[in-house]
Protein backbone atom coordinates (compact mmCIF):
# COMPACT_ATOMS: atom_id res chain seq x y z
CA UNK A 1 0.00 0.00 0.00
CA UNK A 2 2.50 2.44 1.03
CA UNK A 3 6.43 2.22 0.33
CA UNK A 4 9.24 4.45 0.50
CA UNK A 5 12.21 3.93 -1.02
CA UNK A 6 15.41 5.85 -0.27
CA UNK A 7 13.65 9.05 0.87
CA UNK A 8 15.93 12.21 1.58
CA UNK A 9 14.92 15.57 2.52
CA UNK A 10 17.47 18.53 2.93
CA UNK A 11 16.91 22.19 3.84
CA UNK A 12 19.78 23.71 2.59
CA UNK A 13 22.72 22.11 4.24
CA UNK A 14 20.85 20.33 7.04
CA UNK A 15 19.67 16.89 6.54
CA UNK A 16 16.21 16.23 8.09
CA UNK A 17 16.31 12.30 6.92
CA UNK A 18 18.32 10.31 4.87
CA UNK A 19 17.63 7.11 3.41
CA UNK A 20 14.38 6.63 4.55
CA UNK A 21 13.11 2.99 3.02
CA UNK A 22 10.47 0.89 4.62
CA UNK A 23 7.00 -0.85 2.86
CA UNK A 24 3.57 -0.98 4.71
CA UNK A 25 0.80 -3.33 3.35
CA UNK A 26 -2.78 -2.81 3.48
CA UNK A 27 -4.27 -2.64 6.92
CA UNK A 28 -1.14 -2.32 8.63
CA UNK A 29 -0.43 -0.03 11.69
CA UNK A 30 2.99 1.61 11.63
CA UNK A 31 4.65 3.54 14.33
CA UNK A 32 7.44 6.12 13.66
CA UNK A 33 9.61 6.52 16.73
CA UNK A 34 11.79 8.93 17.30
CA UNK A 35 12.73 11.91 19.28
CA UNK A 36 11.95 15.50 18.74
CA UNK A 37 13.55 16.47 15.01
CA UNK A 38 14.15 13.09 14.22
CA UNK A 39 12.44 13.53 10.49
CA UNK A 40 9.14 12.29 11.37
CA UNK A 41 6.78 14.67 10.12
CA UNK A 42 8.94 15.62 7.21
CA UNK A 43 8.32 11.90 5.99
CA UNK A 44 5.21 12.53 6.62
CA UNK A 45 4.94 15.83 4.80
CA UNK A 46 6.56 14.25 1.80
CA UNK A 47 4.12 11.08 1.98
CA UNK A 48 0.95 13.37 1.99
CA UNK A 49 2.70 15.49 -0.88
CA UNK A 50 2.82 18.31 1.16
CA UNK A 51 6.31 19.18 -0.16
CA UNK A 52 8.86 16.82 -2.15
CA UNK A 53 11.57 14.97 -1.61
CA UNK A 54 14.85 15.66 -2.40
CA UNK A 55 15.72 12.30 -3.25
CA UNK A 56 14.35 8.65 -3.63
CA UNK A 57 10.50 7.72 -3.80
CA UNK A 58 7.86 6.83 -2.09
CA UNK A 59 4.16 5.88 -3.62
CA UNK A 60 0.71 5.61 -2.04
CA UNK A 61 -1.40 2.80 -3.24
CA UNK A 62 0.52 2.75 -6.52
CA UNK A 63 0.69 6.30 -7.32
CA UNK A 64 3.77 8.20 -7.03
CA UNK A 65 3.85 11.37 -4.24
CA UNK A 66 5.42 13.68 -6.47
CA UNK A 67 4.34 12.36 -10.23
CA UNK A 68 0.66 11.84 -9.16
CA UNK A 69 0.26 13.86 -6.29
CA UNK A 70 -3.64 14.64 -6.89
CA UNK A 71 -4.69 10.78 -6.56
CA UNK A 72 -2.56 10.56 -3.66
CA UNK A 73 -4.14 13.37 -2.06
CA UNK A 74 -7.45 11.63 -2.81
CA UNK A 75 -6.18 9.10 -0.45
CA UNK A 76 -4.56 10.07 1.72
CA UNK A 77 -6.29 11.18 5.90
CA UNK A 78 -3.87 13.39 7.26
CA UNK A 79 -3.32 15.19 10.85
CA UNK A 80 -0.81 17.40 10.88
CA UNK A 81 1.37 17.86 14.21
CA UNK A 82 -1.05 21.07 14.94
CA UNK A 83 -4.51 20.29 14.01
CA UNK A 84 -5.47 22.18 10.84
CA UNK A 85 -8.46 24.15 12.32
CA UNK A 86 -10.29 27.53 11.56
CA UNK A 87 -11.48 28.16 14.68
CA UNK A 88 -14.20 30.44 13.58
CA UNK A 89 -16.05 27.53 11.94
CA UNK A 90 -18.68 25.04 13.96
CA UNK A 91 -17.15 21.60 14.03
CA UNK A 92 -20.18 20.18 11.68
CA UNK A 93 -19.31 23.43 9.26
CA UNK A 94 -15.49 23.16 9.47
CA UNK A 95 -16.40 18.85 8.47
CA UNK A 96 -18.75 19.53 5.45
CA UNK A 97 -16.13 21.44 4.34
CA UNK A 98 -13.14 19.73 4.56
CA UNK A 99 -15.09 16.52 3.23
CA UNK A 100 -16.18 18.82 0.19
CA UNK A 101 -12.52 19.83 -0.28
CA UNK A 102 -11.37 15.75 -0.15
CA UNK A 103 -13.77 15.46 -3.29
CA UNK A 104 -16.60 13.56 -1.19
CA UNK A 105 -19.80 13.61 -3.24
CA UNK A 106 -22.71 15.39 -1.86
CA UNK A 107 -24.68 12.38 -1.26
CA UNK A 108 -22.08 11.04 1.16
CA UNK A 109 -21.65 13.68 3.14
CA UNK A 110 -24.21 13.59 5.50
CA UNK A 111 -22.97 9.90 6.31
CA UNK A 112 -19.51 11.04 6.43
CA UNK A 113 -20.03 13.37 8.98
CA UNK A 114 -22.34 11.31 11.20
CA UNK A 115 -19.21 8.63 11.02
CA UNK A 116 -16.50 10.90 11.54
CA UNK A 117 -18.49 12.57 14.34
CA UNK A 118 -19.10 9.49 16.10
CA UNK A 119 -16.15 7.51 16.02
CA UNK A 120 -14.45 10.65 17.24
CA UNK A 121 -16.81 11.40 19.94
CA UNK A 122 -17.74 14.38 18.98
CA UNK A 123 -21.86 14.37 18.97
CA UNK A 124 -21.99 16.78 21.38
CA UNK A 125 -20.18 19.76 20.62
CA UNK A 126 -21.00 19.56 16.64
CA UNK A 127 -22.51 22.54 16.54
CA UNK A 128 -19.94 24.57 18.72
CA UNK A 129 -17.34 26.98 17.67
CA UNK A 130 -13.85 25.39 17.03
CA UNK A 131 -12.29 28.49 18.94
CA UNK A 132 -14.23 27.82 22.30
CA UNK A 133 -12.86 23.78 22.46
CA UNK A 134 -10.63 22.69 24.59
CA UNK A 135 -7.32 20.89 23.28
CA UNK A 136 -8.28 17.43 23.69
CA UNK A 137 -11.38 18.33 21.62
CA UNK A 138 -9.41 19.72 18.96
CA UNK A 139 -7.54 17.03 18.57
CA UNK A 140 -10.52 15.11 18.28
CA UNK A 141 -11.81 17.13 15.42
CA UNK A 142 -8.20 17.43 13.72
CA UNK A 143 -8.51 13.17 13.57
CA UNK A 144 -12.12 13.47 12.38
CA UNK A 145 -11.06 15.70 9.66
CA UNK A 146 -8.68 13.16 8.56
CA UNK A 147 -11.57 10.64 8.64
CA UNK A 148 -13.92 12.24 6.98
CA UNK A 149 -13.74 10.69 4.20
CA UNK A 150 -12.77 7.63 4.61
CA UNK A 151 -9.38 7.49 2.97
CA UNK A 152 -7.61 4.09 2.50
CA UNK A 153 -4.46 5.52 4.09
CA UNK A 154 -4.24 7.52 7.48
CA UNK A 155 -1.09 9.33 8.12
CA UNK A 156 -1.42 11.03 11.99
CA UNK A 157 1.27 13.32 13.40
CA UNK A 158 1.23 12.64 17.07
CA UNK A 159 -2.41 12.09 17.21
CA UNK A 160 -2.89 11.55 21.07
CA UNK A 161 -0.45 15.09 22.08
CA UNK A 162 -2.74 16.82 24.58
CA UNK A 163 -5.37 14.61 25.28
CA UNK A 164 -5.89 13.30 29.09
CA UNK A 165 -5.40 9.72 30.25
CA UNK A 166 -8.33 8.61 29.24
CA UNK A 167 -8.70 10.24 25.78
CA UNK A 168 -5.44 8.88 24.93
CA UNK A 169 -6.98 5.34 25.84
CA UNK A 170 -10.22 5.97 23.43
CA UNK A 171 -8.04 7.26 20.78
CA UNK A 172 -5.06 4.43 20.49
CA UNK A 173 -8.81 2.22 20.81
CA UNK A 174 -10.35 4.20 17.72
CA UNK A 175 -7.08 4.03 15.56
CA UNK A 176 -6.77 0.04 16.72
CA UNK A 177 -9.86 -0.16 15.53
CA UNK A 178 -9.53 1.82 12.16
CA UNK A 179 -6.37 -0.65 11.55
CA UNK A 180 -7.61 -3.41 8.96
CA UNK A 181 -9.80 -1.27 7.05
CA UNK A 182 -7.62 1.53 6.51
CA UNK A 183 -3.51 1.50 6.34
CA UNK A 184 -2.50 3.70 9.27
CA UNK A 185 0.95 5.59 10.09
CA UNK A 186 1.00 7.50 12.93
CA UNK A 187 3.96 8.93 15.13
CA UNK A 188 4.63 9.35 18.54
CA UNK A 189 7.48 9.90 20.85
CA UNK A 190 5.24 7.36 23.52
CA UNK A 191 6.81 3.76 23.24
CA UNK A 192 3.97 2.09 25.11
CA UNK A 193 1.65 3.85 22.37
CA UNK A 194 3.61 2.23 19.51
CA UNK A 195 3.58 -1.30 21.28
CA UNK A 196 0.19 -0.92 21.79
CA UNK A 197 -1.45 0.22 18.35
CA UNK A 198 1.05 -0.74 16.15
CA UNK A 199 2.06 -3.92 14.50
CA UNK A 200 5.19 -2.28 12.79
CA UNK A 201 7.87 0.27 14.48
CA UNK A 202 9.63 2.02 12.79
CA UNK A 203 12.51 3.64 15.07
CA UNK A 204 13.82 7.09 13.39
CA UNK A 205 16.43 9.00 14.68
CA UNK A 206 18.69 11.69 12.75
CA UNK A 207 17.08 11.49 9.77
CA UNK A 208 18.12 7.65 9.42
CA UNK A 209 16.11 4.39 10.45
CA UNK A 210 17.75 2.75 13.53
CA UNK A 211 15.36 -0.01 13.49
CA UNK A 212 12.20 -1.89 11.78
CA UNK A 213 10.77 -4.41 13.84
CA UNK A 214 7.16 -5.79 14.55
CA UNK A 215 6.08 -5.25 18.11
CA UNK A 216 6.67 -8.48 19.16
CA UNK A 217 10.05 -8.29 17.83
CA UNK A 218 10.66 -4.95 19.66
CA UNK A 219 8.92 -6.20 22.86
CA UNK A 220 11.41 -9.42 22.98
CA UNK A 221 14.21 -6.80 22.53
CA UNK A 222 13.20 -5.08 25.22
CA UNK A 223 12.62 -7.51 27.94
CA UNK A 224 14.78 -10.54 28.20
CA UNK A 225 14.63 -10.95 31.99
CA UNK A 226 13.64 -9.50 35.56
CA UNK A 227 16.54 -7.89 36.83
CA UNK A 228 17.40 -7.04 40.27
CA UNK A 229 20.06 -4.70 41.66
CA UNK A 230 21.59 -6.18 44.79
CA UNK A 231 23.86 -3.84 46.84
CA UNK A 232 25.71 -5.90 50.12
CA UNK A 233 27.70 -4.93 52.60
CA UNK A 234 30.28 -7.88 52.13
CA UNK A 235 30.28 -11.16 50.06
CA UNK A 236 32.26 -14.23 49.90
CA UNK A 237 33.19 -16.52 46.94
CA UNK A 238 29.91 -18.26 48.17
CA UNK A 239 27.80 -15.90 47.72
CA UNK A 240 27.24 -15.83 43.89
CA UNK A 241 26.87 -19.62 43.99
CA UNK A 242 24.19 -19.32 46.92
CA UNK A 243 22.23 -16.81 44.41
CA UNK A 244 22.34 -19.30 41.45
CA UNK A 245 21.16 -22.19 43.83
CA UNK A 246 17.62 -20.04 44.13
CA UNK A 247 15.52 -21.31 41.96
CA UNK A 248 14.31 -18.93 38.79
CA UNK A 249 17.73 -17.32 38.75
CA UNK A 250 19.52 -17.61 35.50
CA UNK A 251 22.69 -15.04 36.25
CA UNK A 252 24.10 -13.42 38.48
CA UNK A 253 26.62 -10.66 37.01
CA UNK A 254 29.15 -9.62 39.51
CA UNK A 255 31.05 -7.24 37.10
CA UNK A 256 29.74 -4.39 38.26
CA UNK A 257 31.59 -4.41 41.49
CA UNK A 258 35.07 -5.80 40.17
CA UNK A 259 36.01 -2.26 39.46
CA UNK A 260 35.74 0.82 41.52
CA UNK A 261 35.68 0.79 45.37
CA UNK A 262 32.18 2.64 44.97
CA UNK A 263 30.30 -0.08 43.16
CA UNK A 264 31.88 -2.60 45.83
CA UNK A 265 29.35 -5.58 46.67
CA UNK A 266 26.87 -4.76 43.98
CA UNK A 267 24.96 -7.60 42.03
CA UNK A 268 22.61 -7.97 39.40
CA UNK A 269 20.74 -10.91 39.12
CA UNK A 270 18.68 -12.09 36.51
CA UNK A 271 16.08 -14.12 37.04
CA UNK A 272 13.08 -15.68 34.42
CA UNK A 273 10.32 -12.93 33.22
CA UNK A 274 7.27 -12.96 35.25
CA UNK A 275 9.15 -14.79 38.29
CA UNK A 276 9.46 -12.17 41.44
CA UNK A 277 12.87 -13.96 43.70
CA UNK A 278 13.15 -10.78 45.58
CA UNK A 279 11.82 -12.39 48.97
CA UNK A 280 14.20 -15.69 48.60
CA UNK A 281 16.87 -13.39 47.22
CA UNK A 282 16.35 -11.52 50.74
CA UNK A 283 16.05 -14.38 53.05
CA UNK A 284 19.29 -16.16 51.45
CA UNK A 285 21.14 -12.77 52.09
CA UNK A 286 20.24 -12.46 55.54
CA UNK A 287 20.62 -15.85 56.45
CA UNK A 288 24.20 -15.46 55.47
CA UNK A 289 24.66 -12.55 56.98
CA UNK A 290 25.68 -10.80 54.15
CA UNK A 291 24.60 -7.54 54.80
CA UNK A 292 21.90 -6.25 52.68
CA UNK A 293 22.13 -2.61 52.01
CA UNK A 294 19.76 -2.14 48.60
CA UNK A 295 17.81 -4.35 46.65
CA UNK A 296 15.42 -2.78 43.73
CA UNK A 297 13.88 -4.03 40.40
CA UNK A 298 15.85 -2.97 37.11
CA UNK A 299 12.99 -2.42 35.04
CA UNK A 300 14.33 -2.07 31.47
CA UNK A 301 11.71 -0.23 30.14
CA UNK A 302 10.94 0.90 26.43
CA UNK A 303 12.60 3.90 26.77
CA UNK A 304 15.47 2.49 27.96
CA UNK A 305 15.63 0.30 24.66
CA UNK A 306 14.42 3.50 22.29
CA UNK A 307 17.28 5.58 24.39
CA UNK A 308 19.80 3.00 23.13
CA UNK A 309 18.72 2.84 19.98
CA UNK A 310 18.52 6.46 19.23
CA UNK A 311 21.62 7.62 20.96
CA UNK A 312 24.49 7.77 18.95
CA UNK A 313 27.12 7.24 21.59
CA UNK A 314 27.11 4.83 24.11
CA UNK A 315 24.26 5.42 26.93
CA UNK A 316 26.09 5.94 30.29
CA UNK A 317 25.68 2.19 32.42
CA UNK A 318 23.94 3.38 35.23
CA UNK A 319 23.59 -0.18 37.31
CA UNK B 1 -13.53 24.04 -10.78
CA UNK B 2 -16.28 22.68 -8.07
CA UNK B 3 -12.87 22.77 -5.90
CA UNK B 4 -12.42 26.68 -6.64
CA UNK B 5 -16.16 27.03 -5.73
CA UNK B 6 -15.81 24.90 -2.54
CA UNK B 7 -12.35 27.26 -1.17
CA UNK B 8 -14.65 30.65 -2.48
CA UNK B 9 -17.90 29.42 0.27
CA UNK B 10 -15.17 28.66 3.03
CA UNK B 11 -13.55 31.91 2.57
CA UNK B 12 -16.75 34.11 2.27
CA UNK B 13 -18.47 32.19 5.39
CA UNK B 14 -14.83 33.38 7.32
CA UNK B 15 -15.13 36.99 6.09
CA UNK B 16 -18.68 37.28 7.24
CA UNK B 17 -18.86 35.11 10.40
CA UNK B 18 -15.89 37.28 11.38
CA UNK B 19 -16.67 40.83 11.73
CA UNK B 20 -13.78 41.72 8.97
CA UNK B 21 -16.32 42.26 6.17
CA UNK B 22 -18.69 44.29 8.26
CA UNK B 23 -16.11 46.63 9.56
CA UNK B 24 -14.18 47.45 6.67
CA UNK B 25 -17.97 47.83 4.69
CA UNK B 26 -18.59 50.48 7.51
CA UNK B 27 -15.72 52.27 7.33
CA UNK B 28 -15.63 52.37 3.82
CA UNK B 29 -19.32 53.47 3.63
CA UNK B 30 -18.92 56.32 5.93
CA UNK B 31 -16.37 57.92 4.82
CA UNK B 32 -17.06 57.68 0.92
CA UNK B 33 -20.43 59.29 1.92
CA UNK B 34 -18.73 61.62 3.99
CA UNK B 35 -16.77 62.58 1.15
CA UNK B 36 -19.90 62.89 -0.98
CA UNK B 37 -22.03 64.96 0.70
CA UNK B 38 -18.57 67.51 0.76
CA UNK B 39 -18.54 67.11 -3.09
CA UNK B 40 -22.37 67.64 -2.97
CA UNK B 41 -22.54 70.97 -0.93
CA UNK B 42 -19.72 71.95 -3.12
CA UNK B 43 -21.40 71.27 -6.06
CA UNK B 44 -24.53 73.16 -4.63
CA UNK B 45 -22.71 75.96 -3.60
CA UNK B 46 -20.83 76.40 -7.22
CA UNK B 47 -24.55 75.97 -8.91
CA UNK B 48 -25.76 78.92 -6.56
CA UNK B 49 -23.10 81.07 -7.85
CA UNK B 50 -23.68 80.66 -11.18
CA UNK B 51 -27.36 81.00 -10.65
CA UNK B 52 -26.63 84.38 -9.36
CA UNK B 53 -24.54 85.16 -12.30
CA UNK B 54 -27.27 84.12 -14.74
CA UNK B 55 -24.67 82.74 -16.65
CA UNK B 56 -25.10 79.62 -18.43
CA UNK B 57 -23.43 76.27 -16.94
CA UNK B 58 -21.41 75.33 -19.18
CA UNK B 59 -18.62 73.26 -17.21
CA UNK B 60 -21.49 72.28 -14.69
CA UNK B 61 -21.99 68.77 -14.89
CA UNK B 62 -23.01 66.69 -12.06
CA UNK B 63 -21.10 63.73 -12.93
CA UNK B 64 -17.71 65.84 -14.04
CA UNK B 65 -18.07 67.98 -10.50
CA UNK B 66 -19.39 65.68 -8.04
CA UNK B 67 -18.82 61.61 -9.04
CA UNK B 68 -15.91 62.32 -10.52
CA UNK B 69 -13.92 63.57 -7.99
CA UNK B 70 -15.84 61.06 -5.49
CA UNK B 71 -15.16 58.54 -7.02
CA UNK B 72 -11.44 59.18 -7.08
CA UNK B 73 -11.78 59.94 -3.81
CA UNK B 74 -13.46 55.88 -3.27
CA UNK B 75 -10.18 54.73 -5.07
CA UNK B 76 -8.05 56.32 -2.49
CA UNK B 77 -10.15 54.42 0.10
CA UNK B 78 -9.98 52.08 -1.41
CA UNK B 79 -6.11 51.50 -1.18
CA UNK B 80 -6.15 51.97 2.02
CA UNK B 81 -8.88 49.32 2.95
CA UNK B 82 -8.87 46.52 0.58
CA UNK B 83 -5.32 45.37 1.72
CA UNK B 84 -7.60 44.74 5.17
CA UNK B 85 -9.56 42.28 3.07
CA UNK B 86 -6.49 40.48 1.60
CA UNK B 87 -4.02 39.91 4.07
CA UNK B 88 -5.64 36.91 6.36
CA UNK B 89 -6.21 34.86 3.06
CA UNK B 90 -2.63 33.41 3.15
CA UNK B 91 -0.64 34.70 6.18
CA UNK B 92 -3.75 33.33 8.84
CA UNK B 93 -3.59 29.85 6.85
CA UNK B 94 -0.13 29.76 7.13
CA UNK B 95 -0.19 30.96 11.05
CA UNK B 96 -3.02 28.45 11.91
CA UNK B 97 -1.28 25.90 9.85
CA UNK B 98 -4.42 25.18 7.79
CA UNK B 99 -2.14 25.57 4.44
CA UNK B 100 -1.25 22.23 5.45
CA UNK B 101 -4.79 21.07 5.09
CA UNK B 102 -5.31 22.76 1.53
CA UNK B 103 -1.67 21.49 0.40
CA UNK B 104 -2.62 17.99 0.90
CA UNK B 105 -6.30 18.06 -0.29
CA UNK B 106 -6.64 17.16 -3.92
CA UNK B 107 -7.17 20.85 -5.10
CA UNK B 108 -4.41 22.96 -7.67
CA UNK B 109 -2.89 25.56 -6.30
CA UNK B 110 -4.31 27.66 -9.10
CA UNK B 111 -7.86 26.54 -8.10
CA UNK B 112 -6.46 27.75 -4.10
CA UNK B 113 -5.30 31.32 -5.67
CA UNK B 114 -8.08 31.86 -8.18
CA UNK B 115 -10.96 30.66 -5.21
CA UNK B 116 -9.43 33.07 -2.49
CA UNK B 117 -8.98 35.68 -4.92
CA UNK B 118 -13.09 35.18 -6.22
CA UNK B 119 -14.14 35.28 -2.89
CA UNK B 120 -12.41 38.82 -1.69
CA UNK B 121 -13.62 40.20 -5.60
CA UNK B 122 -17.14 39.30 -4.12
CA UNK B 123 -16.71 40.93 -1.04
CA UNK B 124 -15.34 43.83 -2.71
CA UNK B 125 -18.33 43.46 -5.15
CA UNK B 126 -20.79 43.95 -2.55
CA UNK B 127 -18.68 47.12 -1.22
CA UNK B 128 -19.62 48.55 -4.92
CA UNK B 129 -23.01 47.72 -4.69
CA UNK B 130 -23.81 49.29 -1.65
CA UNK B 131 -22.07 52.33 -2.36
CA UNK B 132 -24.34 52.77 -5.35
CA UNK B 133 -26.90 54.11 -2.95
CA UNK B 134 -24.98 57.36 -3.37
CA UNK B 135 -25.66 57.94 -7.03
CA UNK B 136 -29.26 56.22 -6.33
CA UNK B 137 -30.13 58.93 -3.31
CA UNK B 138 -28.61 61.84 -5.24
CA UNK B 139 -31.12 60.32 -8.53
CA UNK B 140 -34.12 61.57 -6.46
CA UNK B 141 -33.25 65.03 -6.37
CA UNK B 142 -30.87 65.38 -9.71
CA UNK B 143 -31.45 63.73 -13.37
CA UNK B 144 -28.36 62.02 -13.67
CA UNK B 145 -26.35 60.24 -16.18
CA UNK B 146 -25.87 56.47 -16.31
CA UNK B 147 -23.96 55.38 -18.30
CA UNK B 148 -20.60 57.48 -17.27
CA UNK B 149 -21.71 55.93 -14.06
CA UNK B 150 -21.34 52.76 -15.30
CA UNK B 151 -18.39 53.32 -17.06
CA UNK B 152 -16.44 54.33 -13.60
CA UNK B 153 -17.52 51.36 -11.93
CA UNK B 154 -17.01 49.13 -14.16
CA UNK B 155 -13.14 50.21 -13.90
CA UNK B 156 -13.50 50.82 -9.91
CA UNK B 157 -14.44 47.04 -10.39
CA UNK B 158 -11.76 46.03 -12.74
CA UNK B 159 -8.96 48.30 -10.60
CA UNK B 160 -10.50 45.98 -7.77
CA UNK B 161 -8.72 43.76 -9.16
CA UNK B 162 -5.42 44.63 -9.22
CA UNK B 163 -5.79 45.78 -5.61
CA UNK B 164 -6.88 42.37 -4.46
CA UNK B 165 -4.23 40.24 -6.59
CA UNK B 166 -1.46 42.18 -5.35
CA UNK B 167 -2.89 42.37 -1.74
CA UNK B 168 -3.32 38.42 -2.39
CA UNK B 169 0.49 38.41 -3.28
CA UNK B 170 1.26 40.08 -0.50
CA UNK B 171 -0.59 37.77 1.94
CA UNK B 172 1.55 34.49 0.26
CA UNK B 173 4.72 35.94 1.17
CA UNK B 174 4.31 35.90 4.99
CA UNK B 175 2.52 34.44 8.03
CA UNK B 176 1.91 37.83 9.45
CA UNK B 177 -0.92 39.16 8.56
CA UNK B 178 0.83 43.32 9.50
CA UNK B 179 3.29 42.70 7.12
CA UNK B 180 1.30 41.49 4.41
CA UNK B 181 -0.86 44.68 4.73
CA UNK B 182 2.02 47.09 4.61
CA UNK B 183 3.34 45.07 2.08
CA UNK B 184 0.28 45.51 -0.25
CA UNK B 185 0.06 49.20 1.06
CA UNK B 186 3.38 49.58 -0.56
CA UNK B 187 2.72 48.13 -3.78
CA UNK B 188 -0.48 49.55 -3.88
CA UNK B 189 0.93 53.49 -3.37
CA UNK B 190 3.64 53.07 -5.48
CA UNK B 191 1.35 51.58 -8.96
CA UNK B 192 -0.51 54.87 -7.39
CA UNK B 193 2.07 57.59 -7.22
CA UNK B 194 4.00 56.32 -10.63
CA UNK B 195 1.88 58.97 -12.54
CA UNK B 196 2.41 61.98 -10.32
CA UNK B 197 6.11 61.12 -10.51
CA UNK B 198 6.27 60.59 -14.00
CA UNK B 199 4.51 63.91 -15.10
CA UNK B 200 7.28 65.98 -13.20
CA UNK B 201 10.41 63.42 -14.91
CA UNK B 202 10.91 65.54 -17.73
CA UNK B 203 12.56 62.14 -19.32
CA UNK B 204 9.30 61.47 -21.96
CA UNK B 205 10.19 57.88 -22.12
CA UNK B 206 9.75 57.82 -18.62
CA UNK B 207 6.48 59.44 -18.53
CA UNK B 208 5.06 57.15 -20.79
CA UNK B 209 5.82 54.15 -19.10
CA UNK B 210 5.35 55.43 -15.85
CA UNK B 211 1.76 56.78 -17.44
CA UNK B 212 1.09 53.73 -18.25
CA UNK B 213 1.89 52.24 -15.51
CA UNK B 214 -0.28 53.64 -13.26
CA UNK B 215 -3.54 53.03 -11.81
CA UNK B 216 -4.68 56.41 -11.71
CA UNK B 217 -3.95 57.33 -14.95
CA UNK B 218 -6.17 54.81 -16.29
CA UNK B 219 -9.21 54.55 -13.88
CA UNK B 220 -9.38 58.23 -14.41
CA UNK B 221 -10.55 57.59 -17.91
CA UNK B 222 -12.93 55.50 -16.99
CA UNK B 223 -14.98 57.71 -14.13
CA UNK B 224 -14.75 60.25 -17.38
CA UNK B 225 -16.98 58.04 -18.73
CA UNK B 226 -14.42 56.44 -21.05
CA UNK B 227 -14.17 52.43 -21.58
CA UNK B 228 -10.86 51.83 -23.52
CA UNK B 229 -9.60 48.62 -24.34
CA UNK B 230 -6.19 50.14 -23.16
CA UNK B 231 -7.56 50.77 -19.59
CA UNK B 232 -9.52 46.77 -19.59
CA UNK B 233 -5.90 45.24 -20.83
CA UNK B 234 -3.81 47.20 -18.25
CA UNK B 235 -6.21 46.38 -15.45
CA UNK B 236 -6.72 42.72 -16.20
CA UNK B 237 -3.19 41.95 -17.28
CA UNK B 238 -2.20 43.58 -13.77
CA UNK B 239 -4.68 41.54 -12.00
CA UNK B 240 -3.19 38.33 -13.88
CA UNK B 241 0.52 38.83 -13.17
CA UNK B 242 -0.66 39.85 -9.40
CA UNK B 243 -2.22 36.27 -9.32
CA UNK B 244 0.58 34.39 -11.46
CA UNK B 245 2.93 35.61 -8.61
CA UNK B 246 0.89 34.52 -5.83
CA UNK B 247 0.53 31.34 -7.63
CA UNK B 248 4.49 31.30 -7.62
CA UNK B 249 4.90 31.91 -4.15
CA UNK B 250 2.47 29.34 -3.27
CA UNK B 251 4.28 26.70 -4.90
CA UNK B 252 7.92 27.76 -3.95
CA UNK B 253 6.68 27.48 -0.63
CA UNK B 254 6.13 23.69 -0.85
CA UNK B 255 9.94 23.65 -1.88
CA UNK B 256 11.49 25.30 0.85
Amino acid sequence: MISVNQLGKRYGDIVAIDDVSFTLSKGEVLAFLGPNGAGKTTTMRILTCFMPATSGTASVAGFDVFEDAMEVKRRIGYLPETPPLYPEMTVSEYLIFVAKLKGLPRRDQPSGLKNALEKCGLGDVSGRMIGNLSKGFRQRVGLAQALIHNPEVLILDEPTVGLDPRQIIEIRELIKSLGGEHTIILSTHILPEATAVCQKVVIISGGRIVAVDSQEGLSSRIRKSEKISLHLRKFDELTIKKILAISGVMAVNDQVNSKENESYGRFIVESELGIDVRERLAQTVVESGWGLLEMKPLTISLEDVFLKLTTEEKPVDNH
Amino acid sequence: MRNIFVLVGKELRLYFISPIAYVVAMVFLAVSDFLFYNQIRFYSGLSMQMMQMQGNMPELNIHESVFRPSLMNMSIILILIMPLLTMRLFAEEKKGRTNELLMTSPITITEIVLGKFIAVMVVYLLLLVLSLHLPFVLSVAVPISWSPLFASYLGLFLMGGVFLSMGLFASALTDNQIIAAVISFGILIGLWMVSPSGHNAGDSAFKEVAGYLSLMSHLDGFVKGLISTRGVTYFISMTCLGLFMTHRVVESDRWK
